[in-house]
């Protein structure tokens, strides 16, 4: 199941990254989009999702005015002069887990959009503000370069910002500047036995072999007798909160919330009204306004450790006799 | 049809005539399926037949338990039982128990009256340290909603991740879907509690008509079953005295009274149970919260500006029209939603009654009131919305695996 909106924002939030939400009609084109956003005091973006003959996949995000000329990337990145053309809608669905119209930096949340390359748009850093849809048609969020950098950073991405109208010379002697932008990893797309809707069925209509750690495959195979279901990768989204497999995060966010109340209980008047009996009044404070808190932190923090466990239980290859 | 009656059962008794009542003059209607009009408690505790949860109980439990009982017991909101002495009893001698609860996954809005179950269960497993199975009856949606067999199983999943995100502890529960878990030592106590249910009791308890399609009356069983420890063999095996006490809204009693009636007849025990009354909708005490009306109910999506915006526009108040009005005659605190609401999730017991009485003498305007319970419900929902970021399918797997859970009890 893929991310959606609200999980993303909220994933955002987490972050502590600051954007501005807007809300909308759902809307297909930029053009659609500025007739609600135009005027924020941002700058509306551009995204297509790309393929080259190989199955490997890209986003290049730009702005609404940049030139992108899609033969000059494709030798840019050295898949010779007609290598990139638009991924077929299935792939949308499929890889990036978004509906038609909403490709985003975004999408990359998603697992299943491991490697898909993202190119974006030098002019974005010279922008105030740009807008992209947040995995959805009927929402645009706004937020600077810095952010966005801050949430791909988040997901294990490096942020690639490419003077996309330049045209350098590709030959012998120069070699394609961009190569280094293309995927390690080919996506292979499962067969469709019927046109069914991407995402939300795939998870049950398909048997996923792991060959090797970075490739993912996947056959349109059903197995009726099958006595243990091996999940398709693709199905769950990255990372959970930071806070909950990281022990040291984990234990940073408990001193801070402490630290927090602690601080905002220690004050001039309390010290005068309490005395030496402040500690214990504080400790009192911290126990009633912290315990179910903090309890709920380190129950997630366990089904998160426990379920990393299961995967590697169901995943285990057992010793050679 | 053979007759099976062994003696006039009182539970039964009270069952039919429950029914026949509810059909009659009263406008109250209260089933599983169903649940509208005014609603008085105490006529539908005895009409049903269950027991008053008193204060004994509840000092019980704080005893049993080392803990302040949940503010839910303390306010009254799970306020009926069937035999809960009788577990806690039990629990003194050392003999544990189990907990069921479930959930008919019919749509993906959860909002914050499908969580109270779940958030009392949840005090329930941690403050006894006892297993839960939780049941997600993607057959029964299926049967009785519009909806395939594919998109009900797709919302059984979605509807574990806000369960799972109410904080229940992996070690200790086991989450299953009938699609998934129905077979073996399951169907044969579904086949046996079906051979003690005759086809006009179940149709005198549920209402059946002629009309309805054969699917409808064979589910009861699917629900019975997770009362008896024998259906999950994987959990409970050699256990088949371990008692069960399910948390439910009281408009579930009907199924656990068949239940309860069958029981004794296959040699289990009784399930016990513990009952909730419904958490008003934002418009006023009129049934329950709907899946189907985005503005009676705030949902678990909700951002905190639309928290705000339903409060504020939606909530049905018992204050007065103006602020001289209010300050002369004090609110009509028994219609008032936001504090109805307040009494579900504001946990200190001296800020609540100082609210009460600000606001019902006129002290307090409803606009205070109203910001008091943004702040608290908007606390819940994002702390909700972050714990169900961090639930993945794999977690989600992990809670719905067929595994033994070696630290059940400890």
């Amino acid at each position: 199941m893929g991310y959606t909106k609200d999980r993303l924002l909220a994933r955002l939030q987490e972050l502590q990254i600051e954007f501005s939400k807007y809300e909308h009609p759902v809307v297909l084109t930029v053009e659609a989009q500025a007739k609600y956003v135009g005027n924020v005091g941002a700058s509306l973006s551009k995204n297509l999702f790309l393929k080259d003959k190989k199955q490997r996949f890209y986003i290049i995000s730009a702005l609404a005015d940049t030139k992108v000329d899609l033969k000059v990337l494709s030798q840019r990145l050295g898949l010779g002069k007609g290598g990139l053309r638009m991924a077929p809608e299935e792939a949308l669905g499929e890889i990036l887990q978004v509906p038609l119209g909403c490709v985003t930096p975004f999408a990359l949340v998603n697992e299943s959009a491991r490697h898909v390359s993202l190119l974006l748009d030098q002019g974005f850093k010279s922008q105030q503000k740009c807008l992209f849809h947040p995995l959805s048609n009927d929402t645009s969020i706004s937020l600077n370069t810095f952010s966005l950098d801050t949430f791909l950073k988040s997901i294990g991405r490096d942020p690639s910002y490419v003077d996309l109208e330049a045209n350098p010379k590709v030959g012998k002697d120069q070699p394609p500047d961009l190569a280094a932008l293309v995927p390690s990893d080919s996506i292979v797309l499962p067969e469709f036995a019927e046109g069914a809707p991407p995402s939300e069925h795939s998870n049950e209509n398909h048997a996923v072999t792991d060959v090797k750690p970075k490739t993912v495959k996947a056959k349109a195979v059903k197995t009726p007798a099958a006595a243990e279901k091996v999940k398709d990768k693709s199905s769950t989204g990255v990372l959970p909160s930071i806070s909950f497999t990281d022990a040291g995060q984990f234990v940073e966010e408990i001193l801070d919330k402490t630290s927090a109340i602690l601080l905002s209980e220690i004050r001039e008047d309390t010290v005068r009204q309490h005395g030496e009996q402040l500690g214990a009044v504080v400790s009192d404070t911290l126990r009633k306004r912290l315990s179910s808190e903090l309890k709920n932190l380190a129950i997630m923090f366990k089904n998160t450790a426990y379920t990393e466990g299961f995967h590697a239980g169901t995943h285990y290859q057992p010793k050679r006799p | 049809m053979e007759k099976r009656e062994e003696g006039v059962n009182e539970e039964g008794a009270a069952a039919a005539a429950a029914v026949e009542a509810a059909g009659e003059a009263e406008e109250a209607e209260v089933n599983p399926w169903e649940v509208s009009g005014k609603i008085d408690y105490d006529k539908l505790i005895d009409k049903f037949g269950c027991q008053r949860l008193d204060q004994s109980l509840i000092d019980r439990v704080q005893r049993l338990t080392a803990r302040p009982p949940h503010v839910f017991l303390r306010r009254g909101v799970f306020f009926a039982h069937r035999d809960f002495n009788e577990i806690l009893d039990a629990y003194e001698r050392g003999d544990k128990f189990y907990l069921y609860t479930g959930r008919g996954p019919s749509s993906e809005a959860l909002h914050l009256g499908h969580l109270i179950p779940f958030m009392f269960t949840k005090y329930l497993q941690d403050a006894f340290k006892v297993p839960l199975v939780i049941q997600l009856t993607d057959d029964e949606k299926c049967m009785w909603k519009s909806l395939s067999v594919e998109e009900s199983q797709r919302l059984a999943r979605e509807n574990a991740k806000d369960i799972i995100a109410c904080g229940f502890d992996v070690t200790r529960t086991f989450i299953f879907s009938d699609f998934d878990y129905v077979g073996g030592a399951f169907y044969k106590n579904m086949v046996r509690v079906a051979k003690c249910v005759t086809y006009n009791k179940v149709v005198g308890i549920f209402g059946f008509t002629g009309e309805d399609h054969i699917g409808k009356v064979s589910f009861p069983p699917v629900q019975a079953v997770p009362s008896f420890p024998s259906s999950f063999p994987h959990l409970f095996n050699g256990k088949d005295h371990l008692r069960c006490l399910i948390p439910c809204a009281i408009d579930q009693d009907p199924y656990f009274r068949m239940t309860r009636d069958v029981a004794p007849r296959i040699g289990y025990h009784k399930p016990a149970l513990i009952e909730s009354s419904f958490f008003p909708a934002l418009q006023g005490d009129t049934g329950k919260m709907s899946a189907s009306d985005p503005n009676s109910a705030i949902y678990v999506t909700d951002s905190a500006k639309d928290i705000k915006d339903k409060i504020n526009r939606y909530a049905f108040t018992g204050g007065q029209d103006t602020k001289e009005k209010q300050r002369l005659y004090g609110a009509n605190l028994e219609v008032d939603i936001p504090v109805k609401y307040l009494s579900f999730f504001l946990d200190d017991d001296d800020e609540l009654e100082h609210i009460k009485t600000e606001y019902g003498s006129g002290r307090m305007l409803t606009f205070d009131v109203k910001k008091r319970l943004i702040e608290i419900l908007v606390e819940i929902v994002e702390r909700h919305r972050r714990a169900r970021a961090a639930v993945t399918d794999e977690m989600v797997d992990a809670f719905m695996a067929v595994r033994p859970l070696p630290s059940m009890f400890s």
